[in-house]
């Protein structure tokens, strides 16, 4: 059984076809890293599945039940899709943190909505420990009262994963998520992202770290023009890649360092 | 009433009072009123309505030409907004001054009925010429507020309600502050326009003491607009500085 299946998605923006046709599974615990050029679809991509965008055509399976067809799309209720949503978590390359809230209420405000809504405030002691827990392990317990614009990048992405995690998603993305720090800061992140794949957490992570993404990656997907143009191991995909396109890429990749 | 020119500096000062009263009533009334509707005109300003957007899907969007422009201008069509940021751009465009005296006729001219009440048709008009100037700064406050806060609220699984009362709105009333608070100042000062159409605060009471051969009282009304802006000033900048715990 697959925890993740995408069946033929496609989509455009105008006359510019920027998914086309993207197809693949992916299993609980499995770690993807997917790489491509820039203007690849990438992004979109993420966006489709996570529904900021809605894709055109095609088909999205959560453990093996329908929820996205992009025939029914206009259909889906807010509920639903808020349902569907929550089987997701999506890191930003820009942390996208609430800056009026600070580390702790940032990591602890959707949860505690969802819970209020449930008419459930019982759980807010839960939500808080659950807090505690997991910024301990991204490393932020000294950091609960500061501000977002008080943390370094490196910080505020460790929290805008932690804010991610407190949800319990079954699949959590990353959207290059150290393409906007420093390089003396992308190592937290990297170090974070590995301790959660060393839990079996089930990620898709779009990168240009090739050496990260060979490292803590079980399937690497390369991505060109709006397709899959490689879909294999890291051995299969970095060190023998079968596609010109991909061999370009890496090169390119290989003669900057 | 005994003779404005045998008045004592006490009884000017309390006469002058008088009339600013007139022009703290306006003032109240008109942010009372004006900042709702602001909000109003805001999402009439905003409005993504556009009944006729179905003909889109009758001919190729990409196409170019004359004619191709005029159907996506008419398939873009958005009455709602068009109308109100007419609106907006008329109320705008012209001096309070001139709107005080359609608001003081216009009733009788169009319907018959002579307006007497020239303190309401006052405070309408700045009610109306206020709140277009706030939907404006309400508007780029909340255009300002970054889409990525939209979308990570919507990540976490937040309603719309939800995220726009909970991440959206403070941020909107943080952006928003400053450039609202010039407006009140300015309304403040604004408020002596009302005499034109015979309100009597404080200036139309101080130009009596003129016309009765004493000159000081009219320059002495100065001193009540800072007073009172003085307060506000400070008022207002402890609210700015309140907010001013984060940035962006
Ligand atoms: N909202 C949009 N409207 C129009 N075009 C868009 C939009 N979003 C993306 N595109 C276009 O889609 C293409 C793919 O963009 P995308 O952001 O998915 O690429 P990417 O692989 O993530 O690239 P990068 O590595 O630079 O982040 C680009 O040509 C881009 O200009
Ligand atoms: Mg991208």
């Amino acid at each position: 059984m697959s925890i993740l299946k995408i069946e033929n998605l496609k989509k455009s923006f105008g006359k510019t076809e920027v998914l086309k046709d993207i197809s693949f599974e992916m299993n609980e615990g499995e770690v993807i890293a997917i790489l491509g050029s820039s203007g690849s679809g990438k992004t979109t991509l993420l966006r489709c599945v996570n529904f900021l965008e809605k894709a055109d055509e095609g088909k999205i399976y959560v453990d093996d039940k329908l929820i996205y067809d992009a025939k029914t799309a206009q259909k889906m209720s807010a509920k639903d899709q808020r349902e569907n949503q929550l089987n997701f978590g999506l890191v930003f390359q820009s942390f996208n943190l609430f800056p009026q809230y600070n580390v702790f209420e940032n990591v602890t405000l959707a949860p505690k909505l969802l819970a209020k809504e449930e008419k459930n405030t019982a759980k807010y002691a839960e939500i808080d420990k659950k807090a505690y827990d997991i910024l301990a392990k991204v490393g932020l317990s000294e950091k609960l009262n500061n501000y977002p614009c008080e943390l370094s990048g490196g910080q505020q992405q460790r929290v805008s994963i932690a804010r991610a995690l407190m949800l319990d998603p079954k699949v959590l993305f990353f959207d290059e998520p150290t393409s906007a720090l420093d390089p003396e800061l992308t190592g937290e992140i990297l170090k974070v992202i590995k301790s959660l794949a060393a839990k079996n957490t089930t990620m898709i992570i779009v990168t240009h770290e090739i050496e990260f993404a060979k490292n803590v990656a079980d399937r690497i997907i390369f991505m060109d023009d709006g397709v899959i143009a490689e879909d294999g191991t890291p051995a299969q995909v970095i060190d023998n890649p079968k596609n010109e396109r991909t061999r370009l890429f890496l090169q390119k990749f290989n003669e900057l360092k | 009433m005994s003779s404005l020119a045998s008045m004592t500096v006490p009884e000017v000062i309390l006469n002058l009072l008088e009339g600013f009263a007139q022009n703290g009533i306006i003032f109240i009334l008109t942010l009372l009123f004006a900042i709702p509707l602001g909000l109003v005109i805001t999402f009439g300003s905003m409005s993504k309505w556009a009944p006729l957007k179905f003909l889109h899907n009758f001919y190729d969007n990409s196409e170019k030409g004359i004619a191709y422009s005029l159907l996506n201008f008419i398939a873009d069509f958005k009455p709602v907004q068009a109308l109100t940021r007419t609106f907006v751009w008329i109320i705008r465009g012209t001096p309070l001054m001139l709107q005080l005296f359609i608001f003081l006729y216009a009733p009788g001219l169009l319907f018959g009925v002579p307006n007497r009440d020239r303190i309401t048709a006052a405070i309408i008009a700045f009610v109306i010429n206020y709140a277009a100037y706030f939907s404006e700064i309400y508007r780029a406050g909340i255009e300002n507020v970054a889409k990525g806060q939209y979308e990570a609220g919507q990540v976490l699984g937040m309603t719309k309600t939800q995220v726009f009362f909970k991440v959206v709105l403070f941020q909107v009333i943080k952006n928003i502050t400053p450039p609202m608070s010039n407006e009140v100042i300015t309304l403040v000062k604004d408020t002596s326009l009302v005499r034109v159409i015979g309100v009597t605060e404080i200036i139309m009471h101080a130009e009596r003491f003129t016309k009765a051969g004493i000159i000081w009282p009219l320059f002495s009304t100065g001193l009540y607009f800072l007073l009172f802006n003085g307060i506000l000033t400070i008022l207002l900048g402890k609210l700015e500085k309140k907010m001013n715990y984060y940035h962006n």
